[in-house]
Parts: structure tokens; C-alpha cells; sequence
């Protein structure tokens, strides 16, 4: 499907009895590209993701995912076709080991025949290595191989973030869909998340939409960039077309 | 400090006279076509007039008694010792052989009615195993589990009385069709949360009751069935004579008849069945779908975002915790010879679910022990009489305050990345 974009999205509607809180919105993520999501707090940002990941149900406009209509399908069906999510406030399973949590996040890969479990086929105990080697690349892709057995409750939030891209990574997505990465992360933190990102696109071949407050990190690795304010789309270019666009500045990013 | 109590003092006294009072104080009595008050007698004025006294006092030297009962000391923690032997995959190994050896050893040591008291625990275990599922793995609070064990056990029985269906067809027959109530009533259900859920559950179970009690044609209603065939050994009968075309386990072993085999049979195989339950559900435990109900319970949304079906996963619960009790509803069925709906009201539900409640929710070691406490403490409790709920209630309220999180709280085998 080369030619049409991997995210297609247009005149997207999210209304919540009287308030329109999305309105009109349109953006697209062409394969390889960081896309980033900006604006105001409350601009919509978040109900645009959720709108995307099938948390809300658009009350109209199409999302087109490789070409197919996607709009209105349940979140786990969005997932299982290569869009994955984070959240806004870390939302890992706290009470389970960190390899669980990677483990968990294959859950569609694997085998769920219940007999095949019970007999512990070969096929089963396969699967289960494989997803045991791919939960342990990813750790060691990103550092968290030493706190590889503890509960994801202990890390410390920095590893909590990178712990929950791990997981989304390992579920072998083609778009990553970022809330706020970098949101309460130290400086060097920040700097690593960027970095990070651009290696993921880079080696992995995956594109990336990513909702973020923290312009360095927008403006340094996006490749396009769209704000909404209050719902509706303001403007939309390559980070230094925004940058310059006279209304964001009003808007959001303020004259400096 | 005395004077800052002595108000809610007063007013509990007055509550509790108020309500003593009119619950026991006085009663409504039949006079010709009308109806009379009449007072209790004194003795029952100076019962309350003595309770009311007590719940005064209690209020009023509350903060002492508070600070007495820090004193007391709480119930021994695990020691170190034993949680750090118990975390051995080996030792948990050798622990588990001890038990089963005891609890093959145990019958031939004991008399005929601790061996049926015995096997009663053990249908219990394998229902709080079964609902340990539902509850304490997936996290889905089901009111009405004993409705699925109404199932299996009316199953066995009306095959066997239509059809004339032995009992380990019907142990089949009867996990197939709970499982299969549990998934047709999970489908709707499962979309709903926490309280709603269980007040639908419990709905349920109460439908299934009433439904065998007034579906008379089929089910002999509230007359319930009888004659339900006992178990067999690989078609040797347990009875003193054989029926026609089989053949007797004392002539088999050239053995003299003694009815006591029978009833050590039965305790044997509820303890293979039992065996069997934990066989299968430590297993699920250990793979994909056990993890998916660990994650379902602590982040729906988060499940949901990374590919996870929830209603799937929690149907899938709903429907093997739901086969469980489908077996130990034949096995009910098929050990006392005769079922009437009346056996599968809702406080055996609440039972269940107490035994659940008390061994830590998601703990087997814990179920199996809250399950001989709660079928033993009746036994024990006998000359209480109809005081034995009170006791439960005890038991509960203690619980709570001493170990919240069950007697033993569960431990999950983590998945270990090895270097």
C-alpha cells in the first residue's frame, strides 16, 4: 500500500451531549513519520487519541488505518492491527513482574489453546520462549534488564514510562501512539526519550504519533507537526512553519 | 474524654432499646379475627434493659478498650523461616506430597462419619477453588456460583433418571453443561462492573433455583429428584448385591461387604477431583490466559490498549470456573442419592464465597483451609444451633480485623527472566 498514508485522519467529530470537544479535526502520519499532536490544555488532545484507539466511539469522520476504515471499532481490535497506545498516566500492571507485564502485552501472539497449555505441547512451550526472548530483548533495548523480576509498582518512574513503551513495543506495533511521554521526566530523561524515539523509528520501521507539551522534544524530532486549540485544528505543517504560524503563537506558544 | 462519648453513648443505648424493644419486646397475637399486642414478660424487659446497659458501657470506655485491644498481640505473621523455605519450588513440591499423603493415609485411620464430613470439605474446596477463579483471579465478585452447581448436579440427575446415564458419563455431561450456562450467561453480564455484577449474578442464581423448583414437569420441583445412581469403579458396583449385568466391588476383591468401602470411595474420588481441579488451575495460573485475568483485574483499559479482548478473557472465567462447579454438582448429586432445589439456595453461595473471602482471595492453600473451617465449624458448632450464623458472622468480623487479607493471602508464581 505504498502511496496511501498509514493514518488517514478526516473531519473527525467528538461530541459530548452539548460540547463539541473535537471538532473537525484532520491529520496524517505517513509511514516512517513522527507526527506530533500540540496545543493548549483541553485543546482535545487526548480525545482525539482516544478517538483513534477506540476508547470513544467518533461521532463522526473517518479514520482510515493502511487504507481500511477503522473508525468505530473496538479498542482491542485497533491494538491487534498495529496501534498502540500509552496513556497520560502510566497505566502499567502494577502488582505483576516487569517481564509479566511484557508477557501480558503478547497475549495475542501467543498461544491460547487451553489444552495445548494444559499438555504443554511443544508448539505451547515454543511460544512461550519466543515470548520470553522477545520480552527480554526489549528489556535490554531499554535498560531494564536489572529490575527484570521486580513488581512494576517498585520501578521508578522513569523506568515506569520506558517500561510501558516496552510493552506497547513488544506487541510489534506500525504506529505508536505516545500521551505525553516526556511528562514528568527530568531533563535527561527527556533528552533519552527523544533519542529513544528516533531510534525506535529508525530501527524498528515504525511511525509515530506522539501528544506532547515539551516543544524541545516536539520541535527536535518531529517530521510534521498539527495543534488544535479547543477542539479545532489551528495549524498544521513542518515544526518550523508552525513555529512561525502567527495563530499558535497567540494561542499557545506565546512570544518569546 | 468520658463526657465527649457520652453522647453517642446514649444515643446507641436508646437505638438499642428502641429496636430490642420492638423486635423482641413485644409480639402480635391472634384474638378471635384481630390481632393484639402483648408485652414481652420481665425477663425480657431486664434482657434488654441489660444489653442496652452493656452497649453504653461499651460506648462510653470505648478509648480504653481500644487501647486494651492494641495490647493484645496480633495473630503471628508467617516467619521468616517458612516464607523463605515455602519460596523454594521444592519445598512447596515436598509440602503439597505431605498433604496428599495425609489425605490418602487419613480415612483408613478414622471412622465412617469423619470420612463423609471429610468428603462434604472436599466439595467445598472444589467449589471455593472454582469460584477462587472468578473472584479472586479475574476479579469478577459472582453472587451466584451456586446457581452452576445446580446445574451439574441436575444434570447428572435427570439424565440419569431419563436416560439412565451412568455417573462418569454425567460428570462429563455435567461440567459440559454449566460450562455452557456459565458462558450463555456470562455473555450478557460481563459487560457490566463490580456491584452491578454481582446483584446480576445473584439474580441468576436465584432464577435457576426457582426455575427447578417450579419446572415441575421436568424436575419434580420442590419434591426434588431421588435414586440418583451412586459412582462406580470401572463398573463395580459399591452395594451389597449387584444390580443386573454387574458386578459388586466385594465380590470382585473376594472381599466381605463392608458399607464403609463405599463411603471411602466417594472421599477418594472428591479427592481426585479435587486433585484434579488444582492440577488444572495451577496450570491455567502459569499460562497466557491465567496472566490475562491477573492484568484484567488490575487495568481494563490498559488490557484493552494492548490487544486484549476483556469480555473474552472474562467469559473465559465465568465459563471454567462455572465447569467446576458443574463437577462437583454431579458429585453432590450422585453421593447423597437425592437433590431438591433446596439445596442450592443462596447461602451456599454466600458459603462459597466466604470460603474465598477467608483463605485470601486467589490463594488455593487458603481456600482448602477456609473450606474445612467453614464445613467443620457448623459440625462443631452443633449445640448452638440456629446460633451457627452468628458464629459465621463472628468469624468474618475477626477476620477483618485481624488478617484482611485472608488467612493466607496469595502468592503468585512470578515468572522468573533467567540470565
Amino acid at each position: 500500500m505504498s502511496g496511501a498514508p498509514l493514518l488517514e485522519v478526516s473531519g473527525l467529530c467528538m461530541r459530548f451531549g452539548g460540547l463539541l470537544a473535537v471538532n473537525e479535526v484532520a491529520l496524517r502520519v505517513e509511514e516512517g513519520q513522527i507526527v506530533s499532536l500540540i496545543g493548549p490544555n483541553g485543546a482535545g488532545k487526548t480525545t482525539v487519541f482516544n478517538c483513534l484507539t477506540g476508547f470513544y466511539k467518533p461521532s463522526a469522520g473517518s479514520i482510515r488505518f493502511r487504507g481500511e476504515e477503522v473508525s468505530g471499532l473496538p479498542g482491542f481490535k485497533l491494538a491487534r492491527k498495529g496501534m498502540v497506545r500509552t496513556f497520560q498516566h502510566v497505566r502499567l500492571f502494577k502488582q505483576m513482574s516487569v517481564v509479566e507485564n511484557l508477557l501480558v502485552a503478547q497475549h495475542q501472539h501467543l498461544n491460547t489453546n487451553m489444552l495445548a497449555g494444559l499438555f504443554k505441547t511443544l508448539s505451547y512451550r515454543r511460544a512461550e520462549r519466543e515470548a520470553m526472548d522477545r520480552a527480554a530483548w526489549w528489556l535490554e533495548r531499554l535498560g531494564l534488564t536489572d529490575v527484570a523480576n521486580r513488581t512494576a509498582g517498585t520501578l521508578a518512574y522513569g523506568q515506569q514510562r520506558r517500561l510501558e513503551i516496552a510493552r506497547c513495543m513488544v506487541t510489534r506495533p506500525t504506529l505508536l501512539m505516545l500521551d505525553e511521554p516526556a511528562a514528568g521526566l527530568n531533563p535527561k530523561e527527556t533528552a533519552d526519550l527523544q533519542e529513544l524515539i528516533a531510534e525506535l523509528r529508525d530501527e524498528q520501521g515504525l511511525s509515530i504519533l506522539l501528544i506532547e507539551h515539551d516543544m524541545k522534544l516536539v520541535m527536535g524530532i518531529s517530521d510534521h507537526v498539527v495543534v488544535i486549540n479547543q477542539g479545532c485544528p489551528l495549524a498544521d505543517g513542518t515544526p518550523e512553519e508552525v513555529r512561525r504560524h502567527p495563530d499558535v503563537i497567540k494561542a499557545y506558544l506565546g512570544e518569546t | 474524654m468520658m463526657l465527649r462519648n457520652l453522647k453517642p453513648a446514649l444515643i446507641s443505648a436508646v437505638v438499642v432499646v428502641i429496636l430490642s424493644g420492638l423486635l423482641m419486646g413485644i409480639r402480635l397475637q391472634q384474638q378471635g379475627t384481630g390481632l393484639v399486642l402483648i408485652g414481652g414478660g420481665m425477663d425480657v424487659a431486664v434482657k434488654i434493659g441489660a444489653a442496652a446497659l452493656f452497649i453504653f458501657l461499651f460506648n462510653l470506655f470505648r478509648d480504653h478498650l481500644t487501647a486494651l485491644w492494641n495490647r493484645v498481640p496480633a495473630l503471628p505473621r508467617t516467619p521468616a523461616a517458612i516464607s523463605i523455605l515455602a519460596a523454594r519450588p521444592a519445598a512447596h513440591r515436598l509440602m503439597w506430597c505431605f498433604i496428599i499423603a495425609a489425605a490418602v493415609i487419613w480415612p483408613f485411620l478414622t471412622n465412617r462419619s469423619n470420612i463423609d464430613l471429610a468428603t462434604l470439605v472436599l466439595i467445598y474446596v472444589m467449589l471455593g477453588l472454582g469460584l477462587n477463579i472468578v473472584v479472586g483471579l479475574a476479579g469478577l465478585l459472582d453472587l451466584g456460583y451456586v446457581g452452576f452447581y445446580a446445574v451439574g448436579a441436575y444434570t447428572y440427575a435427570l439424565l440419569s433418571m431419563y436416560f439412565g446415564i451412568g455417573f462418569w458419563t454425567g460428570l462429563v455431561a455435567a461440567g459440559a453443561m454449566a460450562a455452557l450456562f456459565g458462558f450463555l450467561l456470562g455473555f450478557p453480564v460481563l459487560r457490566l462492573r463490580g456491584d452491578y455484577l454481582a446483584i446480576v449474578t445473584l439474580g441468576f442464581g436465584e432464577i435457576i433455583r426457582i426455575l427447578l423448583n417450579n419446572f415441575t414437569s421436568l424436575t419434580n420441583g420442590p419434591n426434588g429428584i431421588g435414586n440418583i445412581p451412586k459412582p462406580d469403579l470401572f463398573g463395580l458396583e459399591f452395594s451389597r448385591r449387584a444390580s443386573e449385568g454387574a458386578q459388586t466391588f466385594h465380590e470382585f476383591f473376594g472381599i466381605d461387604f463392608n458399607s464403609v468401602h463405599r463411603v471411602m470411595f466417594l472421599y477418594f474420588l472428591a479427592l481426585v477431583l479435587v486433585l484434579f481441579t488444582l492440577f488444572v488451575i495451577n496450570r491455567l495460573l502459569r499460562m497466557p490466559v491465567g496472566r490475562a485475568w491477573e492484568a484484567l483485574r488490575e487495568d481494563e483499559v490498559a488490557c484493552r490498549s494492548l490487544g486484549i479482548n476483556p469480555t473474552a478473557v472474562k467469559l473465559n472465567a465465568f465459563t471454567i470456573g462455572a465447569t467446576f462447579a458443574g463437577f462437583a454438582g454431579c458429585f453432590f448429586a450422585a453421593r447423597q442419592g437425592f437433590i431438591s432445589p433446596e439445596s442450592f439456595t443462596f447461602i451456599e453461595s454466600a458459603i462459597i464465597l466466604a470460603i474465598v473471602v477467608l483463605g485470601g482471595m486467589g490463594s488455593q492453600l487458603g481456600v482448602i483451609l477456609a473450606a474445612i473451617i467453614m464445613t467443620l465449624l457448623p459440625e462443631i458448632a452443633r449445640q448452638f444451633d440456629e446460633y451457627r450464623m452468628l458464629l459465621f458472622g463472628l468469624l468474618m468480623v475477626l477476620m477483618m480485623i485481624w488478617r484482611p487479607q485472608g488467612l493466607l493471602p496469595m502468592k503468585r508464581p512470578h515468572l522468573e527472566l533467567k540470565s
